[in-house]
């Protein structure tokens, strides 16, 4: 061919030119997970791109969310639509807005069924139109799993699947996984499993908690002083 | 330009069947006792157009015959020509069988000719009709070399010019087999032969005189019926029926450069209720896969309780659509579209309770704070006054006195005493397992109402 290369080259290393052919060898997309200590952890220093990722939790309610609203409000910031498919309860809108996600750029897919959760899921990420996708799929077999996996590659939403923590046991084809644990007003997140060397200890990530804000430390119950909760008839 | 449909009194019936399932029976239109058009299938079996109905059943046993209707083959002509206005407005109708286009000034837009030419004939045989295309210097000319498919108006055989059985038995009978051999007959002795018509068209056919046509009125709205020649109950065949119609909508939309923001198909059975099928999108369009795709989504919820015979669809409130200019925002752009796409199609399946947005309202009772919105909806953010949970239980859920370990509180919200629905609670923070909880206290007791996930 008769391009001059030379001045190709120049210019691709004046310029910081991306290049769709050098993403698929080493790099992952990714975004920082605003958790400095796990973004040390992840390939590619954050949330992965067009990956599946698992985050396996002991129940609801432990800051699962808070783990990673960071990120997504920094998606929000540029304009990243953010999906929610299959929550468990209602993703509450001004805590959502509290958080710094701008609501306008939020959808919520209450799917009916699992096997219509999967079809949308499958359908979000394909559609390339969003940039992060939060799913609740708690029974999921390794086929459809698999499917997922597939589908999250085709795109490049982040993929978060949220799932229980007795799934730690069963194969998962998500290239990343990590199993939260609370750990008094920390989180505990082991990585089960991601690309390159294995990590056996967990890390401990500082996640913010209500009870700072109001001032009451997490270890010390306050005792219900009766006449001041009772609610006074109206 | 001209647009001949020789087998329209069989299309124009048949064209809701996938042609496949209609090309292996031998199908014919019968007019008179005698066959007036058949198909491929019936052809091979040696039926032929002017055969008797008694010869083609002797021929085919299994013949599938259909009475002739007039008004479907007009209404199909229609169809086309409406159709056809995307690519020029001068478009007439010639009766029984063709369409005429004036395409002089829409040549460049189209890339010449023969490219319109591939597309008009791909996008009729899309709409599920057969055409024999030509192209002349005058309408007539373009329509006789159309029905004849020859290449100079001379080599034409008569019969391409329909001059009525009687004139062409006579002019077969003077040795006159061509157009050019009628050409160089003295005009006197056509004229007082056959009269002045036949002169008057060839004149018209080769551009000595002028042939005033009145062009077609497309109609405001769009309504176009689809007869299913056997009754259907499965999505997939209804949906290729109605892709033949959606094609027809793209075309008349296309010709007035708009878009619509839905519309209504209309699946009739023969006993009962039609089944009505409202698709809305949230802005106009007028893509035939667009439309195809959201309907299909709602066909495959849907189950008919009785074989569908015929489908309608109907579409108003027609919208300018702009020309494209995709690309002028860049990528964000095309993820807002696709964004927009993906939540019509999900929308299509689910319904628009399951799939939508979320915003703030200005109230102090939790469960009223929120409010689904249509996605993409902006809204002014309320900062709530407390500490708020990411999850929040619809409804709240009764607790046991032993169940927590309060933490933080109380916030009291006293709300709602105008409206009826009046609150009074003393929210807090408490440890429910592993989890941190919103919890209230009411007069019935202990409420889960948020999970601080």
């Amino acid at each position: 061919m008769a391009v001059p290369t030379t001045a190709l080259e120049a210019v691709l290393r004046r310029h910081p030119v991306w290049r769709g052919g050098s993403v698929a060898q080493s790099q992952v997309r990714a975004e920082p997970s605003g958790h400095a200590g796990l973004d040390r952890e992840l390939p590619g220093g954050g949330w992965p791109a067009g990956t599946l990722t698992e985050i396996l939790c002991a129940s609801h309610g432990i800051g699962e969310l808070q783990l990673v609203l960071p990120a997504l409000a920094a998606l929000s910031r540029a304009q990243g639509r953010i999906a929610w498919l299959a929550p468990p309860h209602l993703p509450y809108a001004p805590a959502l807005a509290a958080a710094g996600l701008r609501l306008e750029l939020l959808t919520v897919v209450r799917a009916p069924g699992r096997r219509d959760a999967l079809w949308a899921a499958e359908q979000v990420l394909r559609a390339g139109a969003c940039r992060a996708l939060l799913m609740w799929l708690p029974r999921s077999g390794y086929g459809e799993l698999r499917r997922l996996a597939l589908a999250a590659e085709a795109g490049a939403a982040i993929a978060l699947l949220f799932r229980p923590l007795l799934a730690a046991q069963e194969a998962s084809p998500a290239p990343l996984r990590l199993a939260l644990v609370p750990d008094g007003g920390q989180l505990s997140v082991r990585i089960l499993k991601r690309r390159g060397a294995q990590l056996a200890a967990p890390l401990h990530i500082p996640i913010p908690r209500p009870v700072h804000a109001v001032g009451g430390a997490l270890p010390s119950p306050v005792a219900p002083r009766s006449q001041a909760a009772r609610p006074c008839p109206v | 330009m001209a647009l001949c449909l020789p087998r329209l009194p069989l299309e124009a019936r048949l064209r809701g069947r996938a042609p496949s399932e209609a090309a292996d029976e031998p199908w014919a239109v019968v007019d008179n006792r005698s066959v007036l058009v058949c198909n491929g299938a019936a052809e091979a079996l040696g039926v032929r157009p002017g055969s008797a109905l008694t010869a083609a059943w002797a021929l085919a046993p299994h013949l599938r015959i259909l009475q002739r209707d007039a008004a479907a083959e007009a209404g199909a002509l229609e169809a086309v020509a409406s159709w056809a206005c995307q690519f020029t407005a001068k478009v007439s109708l010639e009766p029984p069988q063709a369409v005429l286009l004036e395409v002089e000034g829409s040549l460049r837009l189209f890339g010449g000719a023969a490219r319109l030419m591939a597309r008009l004939h791909s996008g009729v045989a899309d709409l599920g009709f057969e055409a024999l295309l030509a192209a002349g210097p005058t309408a007539r000319a373009a329509l006789w070399l159309a029905q004849g498919g020859g290449e100079t108006l001379q080599a034409l055989p008569i019969g391409a010019i329909d001059p009525g059985p009687q004139t062409l038995a006579l002019l077969r009978r003077i040795g006159v087999s061509t157009l050019g051999e009628l050409m160089r007959l003295p005009r006197a002795g056509v004229a007082a032969r056959f009269g002045q018509g036949l002169l008057r068209d060839l004149d018209r056919a080769l551009g000595r005189a002028p042939e005033p046509r009145v062009f077609f009125q497309p109609p405001e709205r769009f309504g176009m019926l689809l007869e299913l020649p056997a009754p259907v109950m499965e999505a997939e065949r209804v949906l290729f029926a109605a892709r033949r119609l959606l094609l027809q909508l793209e075309g008349f939309l296309a010709a007035r450069q708009a878009g619509v923001r839905g519309f209504t198909l209309r699946l009739s059975h023969r006993d009962g209720q039609p089944t009505l099928i409202e698709i809305g999108s949230a802005t106009p369009h007028r893509d035939t896969e667009h439309w195809q795709r959201l309907l299909r989504e709602r066909l495959e919820a849907i189950v008919l309780k009785s074989p569908a015979e015929a489908i309608r669809l109907e579409a108003a409130g027609l919208t300018l659509l702009s020309g494209a200019s995709s690309s002028l925002f860049g990528d964000t752009r095309g993820e807002a579209e696709a964004w927009e796409r993906l939540t019509e199609r999900l929308q299509a399946r689910f319904g628009s309770a399951v799939v939508h947005g979320l915003a703030t309202h200005a109230e102090h009772r939790p469960e009223r704070a929120w409010r689904a919105a249509a996605a993409g909806t902006a809204a002014a953010d309320q900062v709530p006054p407390g500490p708020r949970p990411l999850w929040l239980l619809e409804p709240p859920r009764r607790l046991g006195e032993g169940d927590f370990v309060l933490l933080a509180g109380p916030e009291r919200i006293e709300s709602g005493w105008w409206d009826g629905d009046d609150v009074a609670r003393d929210y807090f923070i408490a440890a429910r397992g592993a989890s941190l909880a919103w919890i209230y206290r009411a007069r019935e007791g202990w409420f889960l109402h948020g999970l601080f996930a």
